[in-house]
């Protein structure tokens, strides 16, 4: 088998591109600024919450953009066919550790408009196949909404309660997640199922079933584990990369249905992440569905192989040597397809094919 | 078989740890004796242990150079890592508490000064009581702060008492009770499931047993 390497960030650019123009999704451009309010508005959909912004000439507040899929969301027109773009921008943003902002390559896709079972899996598929594209081994991970607001709003807590399963759901801390239940006065079988759904991480084959039994009794995780059955098989060719894992829980103010990670060994963070957010739309007062994801193509180079760079021919010439006749030696290994680096010394921390010298 | 990292924290606690994994099937020779070395394998169990210091277990744990390490709940609540907390192992308990001299009269009409090594975990607590606290960041010998009037009273974690009593100190109120957790990297955990589930399940038994 063909020995599978991990591209840097821009050759898996070019692969990602060919791969979305196969599903016919067009590239989108847009430009580096939108107005700071669309971001102050939509913060906590931002992976981070800080924003890089300078004054208009007309004194309006500008934003460089920290993500991409809020403008294309609020430059998308209603209508009866689907919108299906790619792009592929700069965004700005800080790391979580780093105080200061980084310029980060960010790809991605989204499907707007009135959505169906096959859109949505289709989204997934390209999704898989990104993955696919980028590393030999990967898994992509798999959550619904719908099952966890389900068992939640069996409950009747307060939101700042829910807020705290959520986080003791997140981190799949069932310890947590029993003492808090215990100091809500959860009943003992409502607390089980939460700890079983934290735990759960599986195949679609084998966490289906167990996830039919814990979403029994309220009809809106029903509905969920309905479409999540729906859609891993029309996912059926890369059953075996699929998880479902339910401590993966977006912000639900945006998010609304499936939601889904992709991670690849050695990276303590997804490359991958999209999902369903109708609510994002909504609040911008839009009605149909929303899917859509984004690759951190910045991550692909903490993977990539590191080499030391490399040129065919050194070619070293004296203080007497012909600049004329440098410059057509030059020219003539280049003709033959090498790459020619002229150099009076040669320079540290580079290889080469072969090393020639012209005069003294 | 791929390596299982584990991040173990320096010290008593990691060692007390270590035996349970140990008791667990999962030991590595030399671990406990070689006291220079950082770095233990065991080929046939596929372990391989680190020591660390007990702080930054979180990170190696959340940049994923371990898949499972053994942090304080003090350490998670103040660094807030995104990782998965798998098990409360039960050793290690104290309490994280407000502490202050004995004859400390807290006037709500002040700020109050509060000395920690814990700045989130302090200004946490004090913002749910809606409260408006200075910090003094200290990084040891906290129980000087109130003698000398740096601060009015320290945040910090108590274990039996006995150095607040000897310096004239009691504990004023409590925060929250801490206990060494089994902390997960969030990738990790995914490519290595069966072997960390498989672990888990064996140290659980094992803290039953």
């Amino acid at each position: 088998m063909e020995e599978r390497t991990i591209p840097r960030a821009e050759q898996a650019a070019a692969r990602l591109q060919g791969l979305y123009r196969q599903y016919g999704y067009l590239p989108y451009k847009m430009s580096k600024f939108e107005e700071y309010d669309l971001y102050v508005r939509n913060k906590s959909f931002l992976n981070s919450p800080d924003i890089l912004t300078f004054t208009d000439l007309d004194g309006k507040l500008m934003a460089l953009k920290p993500d991409v899929t809020l403008s294309i969301l609020k430059n998308s027109r209603p209508a009866p066919a689907l919108q299906k773009v790619f792009y592929q921008e700069n965004v700005y943003r800080t790391g979580r550790d780093t105080r200061n902002f980084r310029e980060i390559l960010q790809m991605g896709l989204e499907c707007i408009g009135p959505l169906d079972g096959y859109a949505e899996a289709e989204v997934l598929e390209v999704a898989v196949r990104s993955l696919d594209a980028l590393a030999p081994d990967w898994l992509l991970d798999i959550s619904h909404l719908g099952v966890v607001n389900g068992l939640l709003a069996a409950l009747g807590l307060p939101a700042e309660d829910e807020r705290r399963l959520l986080e003791a759901l997140g981190e799949k801390n069932t310890p947590r997640l029993t003492e808090l239940c215990l100091a809500l006065g959860v009943a003992d079988a409502a607390r089980e199922r939460l700890c079983r759904l934290a735990l759960l991480y599986d195949s679609p084959a084998a966490a289906l079933p167990q996830l039919e039994a814990l979403a029994a009794g309220s009809d809106t995780a029903m509905r969920a584990v309905e479409e999540l059955r729906a859609l891993c098989e029309l996912l059926t060719p890369w059953a075996d990369r699929l998880r479902l894992d339910f401590s993966l829980v977006s912000d639900r103010q945006y998010y609304s249905g499936v939601v889904f990670r992709g991670f690849v060994p050695g990276l303590p963070v997804a490359v991958l992440s999209g999902g369903r957010y109708d609510h994002l739309l909504a609040r911008m007062g839009r009605r149909g569905g929303a899917v859509g994801f984004a690759v951190y193509l910045d991550q692909l180079d903490r993977l990539a192989p590191q080499e030391r760079p490399a040129v065919d021919v050194l070619l070293l010439y004296g203080p007497d040597t012909p600049a004329a006749g440098l410059a057509a030696e030059a020219r003539r290994l280049r003709a033959e397809g090498k790459t020619v680096r002229v150099e009076r010394e040669a320079p540290e921390g580079l290889t080469f094919g072969q090393v020639c010298r012209m005069g003294g | 078989m791929e390596w299982i990292n584990v991040a173990l924290p320096k010290g008593r606690l990691g060692e007390k740890v270590y035996r349970s994994f140990e008791a667990a099937g999962y030991a590595c020779p030399g671990l406990l004796e070689d006291n220079r070395r950082l770095i233990f394998e065991n080929a046939e169990n596929g372990m391989r242990y680190f020591w660390v210091k007990p702080s930054d277990v979180a990170i190696y744990v959340e940049q994923g150079a371990a898949d499972i390490g053994v942090a304080g709940k003090d350490i998670l609540l103040e660094y807030r890592p995104d990782v998965y907390e798998l098990a409360d192992l039960g050793v290690g308990r104290c309490r994280m508490c407000v502490a202050g001299k004995k004859e400390f009269y807290d006037d709500r009409s002040r700020t109050l000064r509060v000395a920690t090594k814990f700045a989130r975990i302090a200004r946490d607590y004090y913002a749910g009581q809606s409260r408006e606290i200075d910090i003094i960041h200290l990084n040891g010998s906290i129980e000087l702060a109130p003698i000398l009037g740096l601060s009015d009273v320290i945040v910090d974690i108590v274990e039996t008492g006995r150095t607040l009593v000897e310096n004239g100190l009691e504990v004023k109120e409590e925060i929250v009770p801490i206990s060494a957790r089994l902390i997960a990297n969030k990738v990790g955990y995914k490519f290595k499931n069966e072997r960390l589930r498989q672990l888990c399940r064996a140290l659980e038994e094992q803290r039953k047993g």
